[in-house]
């Protein structure tokens, strides 16, 4: 059974109903309700394609915060064989908010990072929300250069509300250490792609999606703080997130426009999490699309591309 | 009160109000309260002579104690598009840039500019938490950028004075992108074997302190100066619990690793001047009273020895 967002109430009734409509049927065996339940799936489905078609910015960040939204550890168990999984920043800690290490894509091996939320309590709470602390962005420094010394491509998959704001995060230096993860997106001499597969946010996202490729899925965001946050600072008050939603322009439409990602994968009718398989296909063949674009250039061509790239990013802004 | 009361008043009154202390006298101390005489604080760059609280400074008037006699050409800094997203919160993002620029007479939150410092050729960029709080957005990173370039072209240590509450807002995803912009701009300088020193000032937070803030070669701090990621009103909320004195402030930082030196802004320049100079492998500057550099010939043909020896 999904969780159903607020704005997806009226299909709620409806499937409700539907639903009702069959239990009765199953304790009651004279009657009929094929037509009537299936009136009812048409319009609920119905109503599904026109919620989605046209969700708005705050929508979306609702939708890519989904608890049943696939995660990372279902994009590498569905897409990635021989998996194993690197620990350690060598310094402090084991960050479980990012997860990462060798694996194969369509037997080449490659090195894929990314954040992790968790799917139940105890492993949101022991993968920290997808949040992470220093320790997280050290272990992607490491693991990107250990990738870029054996000339594997890395895959970074994002998924983050954002780097932890705590006492010892802080401490240990949260920013040094988001600061050097972007730096060395820019430096390694291998193909580095991003997709955007949930929330992209802010300096933790950038520091694993500075890539020479990065896709986003159609109702992903990426966005330089949170929509409450820009809410409680421009509008002194958290509860005008839509409107800050809105003016941000965190859509992956929006940020294809202004340049800032190179794709944007589909999602099935009603979100990522009403047809996960389809999604984690659709993110595969993304995926082997854009390694493909880059086969046959050298490490110095990647960086010089991926260098550029941000040099030249929003010179144009909504114009572009 | 009537409505006449109440509409004339405020006008009649931010004309009188103020005059008790005239800004063009006095200053009064953020932190320990005490007047001050303004010649007297502004001759100690900002700094309280009664209890050393280090108050803000303007880039150019920084600039104007940092380079010698105070001269300095301005770097132009490319302009990028005007308000990109079409921004609008509670006002419109071009009447926030155009209140900004009014009130600070600057055109936007980073000066750069190259000149001499005790005689050592660099490129200065200083960022100016008055304009909008010193926010990143597209132009403080044409401006870092700016900066990297010339200084590579000159063959120049480039000095980086950073003050920001974070991104611009108002450019939404685009200021996210200047932390990989400036990223560049950074490693075009270690590329070309120039020093990138940064000095941290009174506040240096968000996506500033997570890329070029923190990618110095040496990284020097104001006395006291907030430094951090996440502001300490957000993490108290988050871990709801009270933070230590002095968390993330200079002197943390300093213990916990972050940088390599807390300086008074009063004693920066000769440190500056000394790290620099020995990083360029030059001889130790020479102290005392320099006769004012001249515009023109002299000036240039001084510029180029020291660049040739620098090049070595």
């Amino acid at each position: 059974m999904t969780q159903y967002l607020d704005f997806e109430k009226p299909l709620a009734e409806i499937e409700g109903k539907a639903e009702e409509l069959r239990a009765l049927a199953r304790s009651n065996e004279e009657m009929d309700i094929t037509a009537e339940a299936k009136a009812l799936d048409d319009k609920a489905d119905k109503l599904l394609g026109e919620l989605y078609a046209d969700l708005t910015p705050w929508r979306k960040c609702q939708v890519a915060r989904h608890p049943e939204r696939p995660h990372c550890k279902d994009y590498i168990e569905a897409l990635f064989s021989e998996y194993t999984p690197l620990a350690g920043d060598r310094n402090f800690a084991d960050d479980l908010a990012v997860m990462g290490g060798l694996a194969r894509f369509n037997d080449t091996p490659v090195m894929v990072i990314g954040h992790e939320k968790g799917n139940d309590t105890k492993s949101r709470i022991e993968r920290n929300f997808g949040m992470a602390r220093p320790e997280g962005y050290r272990k992607a420094v490491r693991l990107m250069e250990l990738a870029g010394r054996f000339g594997l491509p890395v895959i970074t998959l994002v998924d983050t509300p954002g780097a932890y704001p705590g006492k010892g995060a802080e401490e240990r230096g949260q920013s040094e250490a988001i600061a050097r993860s972007t730096e060395k997106c820019l430096q390694i001499g291998v193909p580095l792609i991003s997709v955007i597969i949930g929330e992209g946010g802010s300096g933790g996202a950038v520091a694993f999606a500075t890539a020479n490729r990065v896709a986003m899925l159609e109702h992903s965001v990426y966005s330089v703080i949170t929509p409450e946050g820009c809410a409680s600072i421009l509008w002194k008050d958290a509860e005008k997130m839509r409107e800050a939603a809105q003016a941000m322009r965190l859509t992956a439409e929006d940020l294809m426009r202004l340049g800032v990602i190179d794709r944007i994968i589909s999602e099935p009718k009603g979100g990522a999490h009403r047809g996960s398989d389809a999604t984690l296909k659709a993110v595969g063949r993304a995926i082997a699309d854009m390694l493909g674009e880059l086969d046959g250039k050298d490490g110095a061509a990647l960086v010089k591309d991926r260098r550029a790239k941000y040099l030249d990013m929003g010179g144009k802004g909504l114009a572009a | 009160m009537n409505w006449i009361t109440n509409y004339v008043r405020p006008r009649i009154n931010s004309i009188f109000s103020r005059r008790e202390t005239p800004d063009n006298l006095w200053t009064k101390c953020d932190d320990c309260g005490t007047m001050l005489f303004h010649r007297e604080v502004s001759d100690n760059l900002n700094v309280c002579t009664n209890c050393g609280h280090h108050m803000p400074i303007s880039p150019r008037e920084r600039f104007t104690a940092l380079f010698d006699g105070g001269i300095f050409n301005e770097v132009e800094v490319p302009k990028p598009t005007p308000d990109p997203l079409h921004f609008r919160d509670q006002k419109k993002y071009p009447d926030r840039l155009k209140a900004a620029q009014k009130q600070t007479g600057e055109a936007e939150a980073m000066l750069v500019a190259v000149g001499e410092m005790g005689r050592t050729p660099i490129v200065a960029a200083a960022q100016d938490f008055s304009f909008m709080a010193g926010s990143m957005g597209m132009y403080v990173g044409n401006a870092i950028i700016a900066a990297a370039q010339e200084a590579v072209k000159l063959k120049r240590p480039l000095i980086l004075f950073s003050a920001a509450g974070g991104a611009r807002m108002q450019e939404g995803i685009l200021s996210l992108m200047q932390m990989p912009r400036t990223t560049v701009a950074v490693q075009m300088l270690k590329e070309a074997g120039l020093p990138y020193i940064v000095v941290l000032t009174h506040p240096t937070t968000g996506g500033v302190t997570a890329s070029y803030a923190m990618l110095g070669d040496v990284h020097i701090a104001e006395p006291n100066a907030l430094i951090c990621f996440a502001g300490p009103r957000v993490i108290e909320q988050t871990i709801r619990e009270k933070l230590p004195d002095g968390f993330q402030r200079a002197e943390y930082l300093l213990d916990h690793g972050m940088l390599d030196r807390v300086t008074a802004r009063t004693e920066l320049r000769d440190e500056l001047i000394n790290i620099t100079r020995m990083l360029l492998g030059l001889p130790p500057a020479v102290r005392g009273d320099l006769p004012p550099p001249q515009e023109g010939g002299e000036l240039d043909h001084a510029l180029s020895d020291t660049e040739a020896e620098a090049g070595k």
